[in-house]
């Protein structure tokens, strides 16, 4: 049974499951750092308690703390929400051997799904296509020219003990692969002290499409796709839902090879499987799957109406699936922006600070998931969103309408946030047309974003 | 000889080294150049290096490894030559 929940989570996500505990008559108790005892969550929750220090390796990241916790709040279930602890494995075994309901899939399911090389594997023996590349360390140049042939141009070198980005050659034909491949091993050898390398195809132009699963067991479901293509050092900054890439061919195959991959490992709750998708050549490729909530999930509950995180919480109490696939229907269009608290014009630096006077965006089709308000001291220890703000029209153009007005309305005092950045992307004839990819947002900032002048909230009050 | 604070430029948390199981910076007693690196200030995820200004002698550390600090705050003083 779960009857209280303990939230090891901080900021709007926690206030979102105590939202959705409170909906479902659950007792919500929100495990919290010492730096988080003002948060919304916290107030708006049944009951709180304090887990450790503002750091997170001793508060949010202590499995030991947060077991003693909910021993002694008396939970019988415990919410991980996204980031921290949420796809520990071990976490969420301790939690489980506590005698306690992990709102999540099995442990093994976070295991398999969270290690790359497993995660690959997996979506082949599900039938979902992976991106091409050599199936193990490509040892010499005659391997690799023969594994280039099957794999396609451009493709990238990668050094297998790399990562976030390092360690990562391109080659166009087999001619720079001759050159290049000699170079990403010494490379990797030196950087690494491990010279086997991959290929793998290189797409150039790529979206971030993923789709959005409810499973038990045997039977999932899926709720449509989001497009996450507007990334800035792969963090998402701006969502959507659908995706204006696909069409219904396509959308109906890359939704059925999320449900088949979250049945083949007997997936349980909500849980996302992010793809590539190459524009040009229409294939999707599996990248990987979250075995958790997702910042942008609410972008999914507006067109499809269905509540994300209280449907996660009945299924972990043991209930069966309350739709079928027919069921599920995708109506309209929304976009999510995150808030962020960094400055864009300089650098993103981050701005943690106090609110000194807040202003939401209200009316038709307007959304906002924050822990925010008036007099709330900002910790510098954590994530910088600090709003999601979410917008539902009946298509694409009225919610990017409907989003700078939103955005126009918003007041915020106090620090900088990403909100001015919004207010010009959704008004972008790229972005109105659709024509990102996933490196979109970086040229378009080195393009000048900062050189040109936004006006203030005072400027423009003066000017009115 | 004249002897300087560093200060947090902005609150957040203060690392003496670049990893948990990496040796510190720079060690109390150690010369310095400007611009050495002696430390690191995580806010909201971020990293950002801490550096002197001026040559000089780290004379002492006024907090340890992972503390919280606000911005203003004195980290260690440094003796200029």
């Amino acid at each position: 049974m779960v009857r209280r929940l303990l939230i090891v989570n901080r900021g709007e996500i926690a206030l979102r499951v105590v939202r959705a505990a409170r909906e479902l008559s659950i007792f919500s108790i929100v495990a919290h750092s010492e730096a988080d005892t003002e948060s919304l969550a916290v107030q708006q929750a049944d009951a709180a308690v304090c887990i450790g220090p503002a750091q997170a390796t001793k508060s949010y990241l202590n499995i030991a703390a947060i077991l003693q916790a909910a021993k002694d709040v008396d939970a019988d279930a415990v919410h991980p929400g996204y980031g921290f602890l949420s796809e520990s494995p071990a976490f969420a075994r301790a939690v489980k051997d506590a005698g306690l309901v992990f709102v999540g899939p099995d442990p093994s399911v976070i295991e398999r799904m969270g290690d790359k090389a497993m995660a690959r594997q997996t979506a082949i023996e599900a039938g979902v296509p992976v991106v091409p590349g050599s199936h193990s360390a490509v040892s010499d140049l005659d391997e690799a020219l023969a594994v280039a042939e099957d794999v396609g141009y451009p493709l990238l070198i990668k050094a297998a003990a790399g990562g976030g980005g390092r360690g990562i050659r391109v080659a166009k034909n087999a001619e720079m692969l001759r050159e290049e491949l000699p170079m990403a091993q010494a490379e990797a050898r030196s950087a690494f002290g491990d010279d086997r390398v991959y290929l793998e195809r290189f797409i150039e132009r790529a979206r971030h499409i993923e789709v959005q699963i409810l499973g038990v067991g045997k039977t999932a479901i899926h709720l449509y796709e989001r497009e996450c293509s507007l990334q800035r050092r792969r963090q998402k900054v701006f969502e959507e839902c659908p995706s204006p890439a696909l069409n219904e061919i396509v959308r109906d195959a890359l939704c059925q090879s999320a449900v088949a991959l979250a049945e083949y490992v007997d997936y349980l709750g909500a849980g996302t499987i992010e793809y590539l998708f190459d524009d040009i050549t229409e294939e999707f490729f599996f990248i990987e799957m979250n075995t958790r909530i997702q910042v942008e999930h609410p972008v999914t509950e507006a067109v499809t109406g269905v509540d994300l995180v209280r449907e996660m919480l009945r299924l972990a109490r043991g209930e069966s699936l309350r739709f079928t696939q027919k069921e599920i229907a995708c109506r309209g269009w929304a976009v999510e922006m995150r808030i962020n608290a960094e400055d864009p014009e300089r650098d993103f630096f981050p701005s943690p600070g106090q609110v000194k006077r807040l202003i939401w965006p209200a009316g038709p089709g307007v959304r906002i998931d924050s822990g925010l308000y008036e007099g709330y001291r900002m910790p510098p220890f954590y994530d910088s969103l600090v709003a999601k703000l979410i917008i539902w029209d009946e298509c694409r153009e009225s919610a990017l309408n409907r989003a700078g007005r939103a955005l126009d309305e918003f007041i915020l005092e106090g620090f900088e946030t990403t909100a001015n950045l919004h207010r010009r992307l959704v008004d972008d004839p790229e972005v109105r047309q659709a024509a990102v990819d996933t490196g979109f947002l970086e040229r378009w900032l080195e393009g000048g974003f900062s050189s040109s002048h936004v006006p203030t909230v005072s400027e423009k009050e003066a000017a009115s | 000889m004249s002897q300087q604070t560093v200060n947090a430029p902005f609150p957040g948390v203060f690392y003496r080294r670049p990893a948990p199981d990496k040796p510190a910076f720079v060690n109390e007693g150690q010369k310095v150049e400007a611009g050495t690196v002696i430390g690191l200030i995580e806010v909201m995820k971020q990293f950002f290096e801490l550096k002197t200004e001026t040559a000089g002698t780290i004379m002492a550390f006024q907090v340890e490894d992972e503390t919280v600090v606000e911005a203003g705050e004195s980290l260690a003083t440094l003796e200029v030559m």
